[in-house]
């Protein structure tokens, strides 16, 4: 369910974020990361019995045994394995591009190579001002976030359930939502009196709309039985709202509270790169000011980082609420 | 021990209170829905008395509105015209005097089993305590004791209508209405459902409104069944069921039973028939 819902969030998306969201569909797989794994593992048995077989009637000069051995191993071998070896492979090939000067259209003569990132990531872990960076868009993000929660959920309740709030509210959603983050800058700088407020704005901005949109498909989506049920059991509708309304909504809303998180994120960065002393996204762009190319790459790691770890938060604070939504035996 | 003696009293006292109340009048109700050219009228002008007390059992094909009939009992669809009474007072909403069972999937997931029991009462005002005492009185009435903190997710198909039936009589209501508890469940269990039924409501006497479509069923609980045909809806036929009571479900080979089958069965067919001819034609 959560699923779909994500998809169709992204769905009626524009590209920009669609792009960040990227990262939760990652964490999705991450999740699901059992269940794939076990019918990843069905197939492979299933190959490997087959070409056992066709082995075994056909070549009887190569030892089944020492294949058996391979197949064993090979059915070992489960996706976390292969997703090491895939992301060494794909470092090596960073490696050689930027050690050869790769340019054929795209140029890696000026893009660092993967160690000097390394060892640009250990310089800045001992410097305070990258903490102060970080911590700086930490704080935007957990101001902005609030914010947008407390406001989108409390919205997207209210015209769920109310035909004319619905009608007065649904056209500023549809205007302002597909408005990406950065076409915003220009007019929040001249709207709030600090660059602080203003970035602080476009952050909220970003995690509002999906916040809204999953809140009100969760609760369109109750139930209407469950409502049924509720008022035939004495419920008024303020009781019902409480007691049916905002649980049967809570998958949704949880998965738009992810959703949300990934696009303050996106929205942050781009208030940040363009204005701003601190945070993570002005030491990203600084440092390509200063010409200081392996720090681009360690900002980049980093915000991707901070951003899965807040998504997976939110997720972490929400899971007990939705304890009946799990699959059980 | 204690709590016991305190779950018969509490008993005793409902039994004597159901006597004299849960007479249900349906006074020429007719149902519509849409307006204008896309009128369409789901129950035809339909007068009831159902005194306090009676199992009823209204049975028809799919889509003759006798679900939408209930509805208005229950207070869910207001009559293009005509009163539905309980108790000689207009139902005009929802109410916890009237229980409700849906087919299935009506249980509260997030709430455990307890918890959805303890639902009505809660909403009433009673005190935590005297929900619990209420919620576990009805636990152990459909045995399910065990299973008190499980979720609806957890419980089989027929589990989770015995919830369902527990919920509904946790308000102590003076009618259950029942749309097709039974439906969604394979044929064994539903047999056993049915027996149970009988039980708590031999132990409650609350008036019962059951719809179904199955014709043992019908037969098997009520004292008296109402059979509805399709477009409009109305009742064709009223036929008492003189059954001896209590039941067990080797009644099904007994004379009686087949004659009434036989009876019910002829009324369905007539008017399955002509529904089938319709959408045929259409």
């Amino acid at each position: 369910m959560n699923v779909r819902a994500l998809e169709k969030c992204t769905d009626d998306r524009p590209d920009e974020v669609e792009n960040i969201l990227l990262p939760e569909e990652q964490n999705f797989t991450v999740e699901n990361h059992d269940s794939t794994k076990s019918s990843t593992e069905d197939t492979l048995e299933l190959k490997s019995d087959g070409v056992d077989h066709s082995v075994g009637s056909t070549k009887k000069t190569l030892k089944p045994p020492v294949l058996e051995k391979v197949f064993a191993l090979y059915k070992k071998t489960d996706s976390l394995f292969i997703g090491v070896l895939s992301i060494s492979v794909g470092l090596v090939l960073w490696h050689l591009a930027t050690i050869y000067s790769f340019n054929f259209y795209i140029n890696f003569q000026n893009i660092p190579t993967p160690l000097s990132v390394g060892s640009a990531f250990i310089t800045q872990l001992a410097d305070t001002e990258f903490y102060i960076h970080i911590l700086v868009s930490l704080k935007r993000i957990l101001v902005a976030y609030s914010i947008a929660v407390f406001l989108g959920v409390g919205t997207g309740l209210v015209i769920g359930r109310s035909r004319m709030m619905r009608a007065a509210v649904l056209p500023y959603i549809e205007i302002i939502r597909p408005i990406p983050a950065v076409a915003w800058i220009p007019l929040a700088i001249l709207m709030w009196p600090t660059e602080e407020s203003s970035i602080v704005y476009i952050t909220f901005l970003g995690a509002l709309f999906p916040i809204i949109l999953s809140t009100v498909h969760g609760v369109e989506q109750t139930p209407e039985v469950l409502v049924r049920a509720a008022l035939s059991l004495g419920a008024k509708r303020s009781k019902v709202f409480l007691h049916v309304v905002l649980p049967a909504a809570l998958p949704s809303i949880a998965s738009g509270l992810a959703i949300g998180m990934g696009v303050s994120w996106f929205s942050l960065l781009a208030g940040e790169v363009i204005s701003g002393q601190y945070g993570i996204g002005y030491f990203t762009w600084n440092a390509y000011s200063l010409i200081n190319y392996p720090d681009i790459v360690v900002g980049m790691l980093v915000i991707g980082a901070l951003g899965s770890l807040s998504t997976f938060l939110v997720r972490l604070i929400m899971r007990p609420s939705l304890r009946w939504t799990l699959p059980r035996n | 021990m204690k709590a016991e003696k305190g779950l018969t009293k509490e008993r005793v006292i409902h039994q004597k209170k159901s006597i004299s109340r849960g007479r249900v009048n349906i006074n020429d109700v007719t149902i519509s829905f849409g307006s204008g050219a896309n009128k369409n009228i789901a129950v035809e002008t339909t007068t009831l008395d159902i005194p306090p007390g009676e199992f009823v059992c209204i049975l028809g094909p799919s889509g003759c509105g006798k679900s939408t009939l209930l509805n208005s009992v229950a207070g869910y669809i207001k009559p293009a015209s005509g009163q539905v009474l309980l108790d000689e007072k207009e139902v005009t909403q929802p109410g916890p005097d009237r229980g409700m069972v849906f087919q299935q999937h009506s249980l509260f997931p997030w709430k455990t089993v307890h918890e959805n029991i303890a639902f009505g009462p809660k909403i009433a005002g009673h005190s935590q305590k005297e929900c619990d005492s209420i919620a576990n009185t009805f636990l152990s009435m459909i045995g399910l004791q065990g299973m008190a903190g499980k979720l609806p997710g957890e419980l089989s198909g027929g589990m989770q209508q015995r919830v369902g039936i527990a919920r509904a009589l946790a308000n102590y209501p003076s009618v259950l209405l029942m749309d097709e508890p039974f439906g969604a469940l394979d044929a064994q269990t539903r047999l056993i459902m049915q027996e149970s039924l009988l039980n708590i409501w031999s132990e409650f006497g609350t008036t019962v409104l059951f719809i179904t479509h199955d014709v043992d069923e019908a037969i098997f609980l009520a004292d008296r069944i109402l059979i509805m045909s399709a477009g409009p809806g109305s009742i064709i036929a009223d036929l008492n069921v003189e059954l001896p009571r209590p039941r067990h479900s080797d009644i099904a080979t007994s004379e009686e039973f087949v004659d009434l089958k036989r009876k019910c069965l002829s009324h369905i067919r007539k008017e399955s028939l002509k529904a089938f001819e319709c959408s045929t034609n259409h």
